[in-house]
């Protein structure tokens, strides 16, 4: 029981708002300390793993170009496009993403991103539709849009990834089951992914749809 | 070889923005500030060539900096909208050349060459940056000194999926996750396919939640709750196996844990609560665990 005292230390540590990196870091070191492993060896579990996971910081290289194109206009672009459609609203556009980043992640193609495209290009376009529809948002809005771009990028990746037959969660869950001894196929793991993908757009269209009948309420209102 | 080659342009652009913070003179914590980023910097550039005990040496000072209030922000020299209106009107669609290569090339490298859809992003946006620079004429410092705006807004959050993942690694090298599946297994009867797939989507949730990442959570779980109380009750595996992890990323969304996905983003798009993300995905990843569940019981069986 005692190795858990990671855990504990962590929720504690996020309830209280403390500096989430040294939380983290400090679960670590604790939880190496009572599972019985050495100094040395934390530091050197710890550094190791930093250093393989650097790809997960890949996208520092991304952000001079999108930094340089949002200094000559490109969120305004984005928000311009957008204003000739009428039709357009928040929800529709995060919708119409949530389709094509589903499918693009069933057949394993690498579209999507939060620095290379939430940011740059379906954020803006979220929250000029909006803008175009009603004027000037509230900060609330505001961040209720941002929260809701951020999603639909997560959505769409989790539950449309396992639809594709290489991909690395269908190719665990083969590993992981013929190495318990249980049989399975990589062709029917990705097909048993689908009814989860389709489900997944639909709820994530209901949320967008949600909060388009909300922000037209309270516009209305005033 | 070529994803090193990565890293150590990412590298640079940590260094870049520890050179700018040392010389902001407004800033009062530079020196902690600019320290920061040239650590990460040296991880980055040196990488493997560092020993590992000497990198965890390295990522605790960069915990006890952002702990003691070192990091900060700096000051920017901020374009106003008028620049940025004249600019977007003036280069058209054409803005979007340079955003698109970087997925073009992700796509056709992870897709046609051996060498994967990471260094296809690099390479695109080693394409992206210089058509880019062509297409706004403007200079190269300009996309240095907005890299280094973007990097510092983010922050010390972009370094948390790694030390999530490091985290992860001091968990499993521990045994955490035994001590888990072997309790969630005491407490459910043996025979029972409701509450054992009950017990295998909540545990793969729960587990993800906790260690911020599936694919750890999948294996542990199914050796100590899926193959005893679902596979060895006959459920189909290929059903069951879908299933489960999916469950497990319905954690994924409900987790600080999962820095790359839920707190990076948050700081990405500037939001004013870093746990917003999580809260807007909450009731999906809720209602999505209850469809997991209710799947399990009545498709696998």
């Amino acid at each position: 029981m005692i190795k858990l005292i990671g855990i504990l230390i962590i929720i504690i540590g996020f309830l209280l708002k403390l500096d989430t990196i040294a939380v983290v870091l400090t679960a670590g070191v604790i939880t190496g300390i009572v599972g019985g492993l050495g100094f040395g060896e934390i530091l050197e579990t710890l550094g190791e793993a930093f250093i393989t996971n650097r790809y997960m910081t890949i996208f520092f290289v991304t952000l001079p170009i999108i930094g340089l194109l949002e200094k000559y206009g490109l969120k305004e672009r984005a928000a311009s496009l957008i204003s000739n459609l009428k039709a357009a609203t928040t929800g529709k556009i995060l919708s119409f993403y949530m389709v094509l980043r589903t499918i693009a992640a069933a057949l394993s193609l690498r579209i999507g991103g939060h620095v290379e495209f939430i940011r740059p290009l379906i954020y803006p376009m979220a929250e000029g539709a909006a803008k175009n529809k009603y004027g000037e948002l509230s900060e609330e809005e505001t961040e209720d849009i941002k929260g809701l771009s951020a999603s639909v990028e997560n959505y769409a990746n989790f539950y449309g990834q396992n639809v594709f037959i290489a991909a690395g969660g269908v190719l665990l869950i083969v590993g992981t089951l013929n190495e318990l001894g249980v049989e399975v196929s990589e062709k029917d793991v990705s097909k048993a992914a689908i009814p989860i993908a389709i489900i997944g757009i639909i709820l994530a269209v209901i949320q967008f749809r949600i909060f388009d009948r909300k922000l037209e309420k309270s516009k209305n209102k005033n | 070889m070529a994803l090193e080659f990565l890293y150590i342009l990412a590298g640079i652009v940590s260094l870049l923005t520890s050179i700018y913070a040392f010389k902001d003179k407004e800033l009062k914590t530079r020196f902690g500030t600019g320290l920061f980023w040239l650590l990460l910097a040296i991880t980055f550039i040196l990488g493997e060539l560092i020993p590992a005990k000497l990198v965890g040496i390295i990522v605790l000072i960069m915990g006890i900096l952002t702990a003691t209030g070192q990091v900060k922000v700096g000051n920017f020299k901020e374009t106003t909208s008028e620049f940025k209106e004249k600019k977007s009107k003036e280069f058209g669609n054409k803005i979007f050349i340079p955003v698109l290569s970087i997925a073009f090339f992700a796509f056709v490298i992870g897709q046609f060459t051996s060498l994967g859809g990471l260094v296809g992003l690099g390479i695109g946006a080693i394409v992206a940056t210089i058509s880019g620079l062509i297409i706004t004429k403007a200079k190269t410092k300009e996309a240095l000194y907005e890299g280094n705006r973007l990097l510092q807004q983010v922050g010390p959050f972009s370094i948390l999926p790694q030390l999530l993942a490091a985290l992860g690694a001091l968990f499993n090298a521990a045994g955490v996750g035994e001590v888990i599946a072997s309790g969630i297994s005491k407490a459910i009867p043996a025979d029972n396919i409701i509450f054992g797939s009950i017990a295998y989507c909540l545990g793969m949730a729960v587990f993800t939640m906790i260690m911020g990442n599936g694919f750890a959570a999948f294996t542990v779980i199914t050796a100590g709750i899926g193959i005893p109380f679902v596979y060895n009750q006959g459920a189909d595996p290929a059903i069951a196996g879908a299933l489960a992890l999916t469950a497990g990323y319905c954690g994924t969304l409900l987790t600080p844990m999962a820095a790359n996905f839920n707190i990076v983003p948050a700081a990405v798009l500037e939001m004013e609560d870093k746990n917003k993300v999580i809260k807007t995905q909450a009731p999906i990843a809720i209602l999505m665990l209850v469809i997991h569940i209710i799947l399990m019981i009545v498709w696998a069986f």
